[in-house]
């Protein structure tokens, strides 16, 4: 037997709403399945379980809000004994337990169906006092954009919601919180360095030219790359510090920040990035994105990024110091791409240039093996045809 | 395919990409990612939008002229025009 509870989906979760469970009493589990979704500050999150077995009861009601940590369902390991309470192997012959518990009645959940949507949708569906469960969605994979909030708010038919959930502050207080804690307990080191990426970007161009829309690669897959890669080689970076410990990670898991519009951020995991091909990484980044956009993330992917990379870039910006995600020890921050002389075999030349920068927990690591990593990822992005 | 009929399918296209996006708000001559906030990832996204709607496939050295609603619509447009003749589309 062993407790599922309400798992701490990154540093700054206090709490999260049980919105639908996805099993039943009596069902199989595997690990990995999703058994739950879990609404929070960072949208609906699908939640995993970690164990193969049987779900033997459920706790904890849909629409229920609770603090991490709460035991939310029971679940029957497999081939574990039936429900007892006791150790096993202190019972003398016991009745045949009942393999299947009659499952309680599941009460109709005021929210039984996750409505995706879109952080700026829920916004102003907060604002007009509409319900999302309401509104017929017409964005990805059916969630409900912003339009449809207005349209519906147009309409007399939109109902006011019951409970209305300021999400963008949630996420605010979430974000300052962690990010508050991050500077009091982590002595942060920083380190920057400038990488000549032509051949990268070259290669890139040479590489999207050929293949279609669909396939196209970004830079920011081969930063990916290139940083679990470095990982490997630097792998004090990649993990945690917990109890006074560096934990390392157990798989390389790059978490990879990515700002909602409506405001906030998520970082979720690209897992095993290391030993993914740049297909792969890209196809699970555009996933990744559409789903944080769209708000159905799911638990390991904001559970366990074993580093954080922020590509400032995107938004124009040189370079970047980022702040490291507890419990985590490293952040890699990356800049935007910009023409710039750079002397190279005694002449110099416009290239183009981005500037690489870490953010790493000293209690963890040294300046010398920050900079060593730095040096690797500018190495890898140099043979990007061998990332 | 008429002009407006192109243009509700960029617009379509892109509040897909980006389900926050006031259609009515949009501004012709501003480049999307000045008003829009597109990250690369987004301008990817629609152009997989339109390959789809339209079976158009923009080189990314023509990225640049997709830059705005109205060079968009500009460019795209001629490719349409340019490939209309030819009879169907070509097979993928």
């Amino acid at each position: 037997m062993s407790e599922f509870r309400m798992p701490v989906l990154g540093a700054d979760m206090e709490a999260g709403t049980l919105v639908e469970w996805r099993r039943q009493p009596g069902e199989t589990v595997t690990r990995g399945d999703i058994i739950a979704v879990v609404d929070t500050d960072k949208g609906a999150i699908e939640i995993e379980v970690f164990e193969d077995g049987v779900v033997d009861r459920l706790v904890v009601q849909p629409g229920t809000k609770v603090p991490v940590g709460t035991v939310l369902a029971v679940i029957r390991s497999a081939g574990g004994p039936a429900p007892a309470g006791v150790p096993a192997a202190a019972v003398a012959p016991a009745p045949p337990a009942p393999v299947v518990r009659p499952a309680p009645p599941v009460p109709a959940a005021p929210a039984a169906a996750v409505t995706p949507a879109s952080p700026a949708a829920r916004r102003r569906a907060r604002e007009l006092g509409i319900d999302l469960a309401g509104v017929r969605g017409t964005g990805p994979g059916g969630a409900v954009t912003l339009d449809d909030v207005v349209l519906a708010g147009a309409s007399p038919a939109g109902e006011p919601a019951a409970a209305p959930v300021d999400r963008a502050d949630g996420m605010r207080r979430a974000i300052a919180a962690a990010m508050a804690r991050s500077k009091r307990e982590i002595p942060h080191y920083y380190l920057a360095t400038p990488i000549d990426v032509r051949g990268a970007t070259a290669w890139l161009a040479d590489e999207n030219a050929r293949r279609d829309v669909p396939d196209r690669l970004l830079l920011a897959v081969l930063l990916i790359k290139a940083v679990a890669l470095g990982l490997r080689q630097v792998p004090e970076l990649n993990g945690f510090w917990t109890d006074g410990a560096f934990v390392p990670g157990r798989g390389i898991h790059v978490g990879t920040a990515i700002s909602l519009r409506g405001g906030g951020l998520v970082a979720p995991a690209l897992h095993e990035a290391d030993g993914k091909s740049l297909d792969v990484l890209m196809r699970e980044l555009r996933d990744v994105v559409q789903r944080a956009r769209t708000g159905t993330l799911r638990s390991s992917e904001l559970a366990d990024p074993t580093v954080t990379i922020s590509n400032l870039g995107e938004q124009g910006v040189d370079e970047a110091f980022g702040i490291i995600y507890p419990p985590q020890v490293a952040l890699v921050s990356v800049g935007r791409v910009v023409d710039r002389p750079w002397a190279a075999d005694g002449r110099i030349e416009v290239r183009p240039v981005l500037t690489a920068s870490l953010s790493a927990d000293h209690r963890a690591s040294d300046g010398h093996r920050g900079g060593l990593f730095l040096a690797a990822i500018d190495r890898l992005l140099q043979k990007p045809e061998t990332l | 395919m008429t002009p407006d009929a192109l243009k509700q399918t960029v617009l379509d296209a892109l509040v897909g990409v980006a389900p926050e996006i006031d259609r009515a708000q949009i501004r012709p001559d501003v480049p999307f990612r000045d008003q829009l906030d597109l990250d690369s990832m987004d301008m990817l996204n629609f152009m997989i939008a339109l390959h789809k709607a339209l079976q158009v496939d923009v080189p990314e050295s023509d990225y640049r002229q997709m830059a705005t609603l109205a060079s968009c619509l500009a460019y795209l447009a001629g490719k349409l025009a340019a490939k209309t003749p030819a009879g169907p589309d070509r097979p993928r």
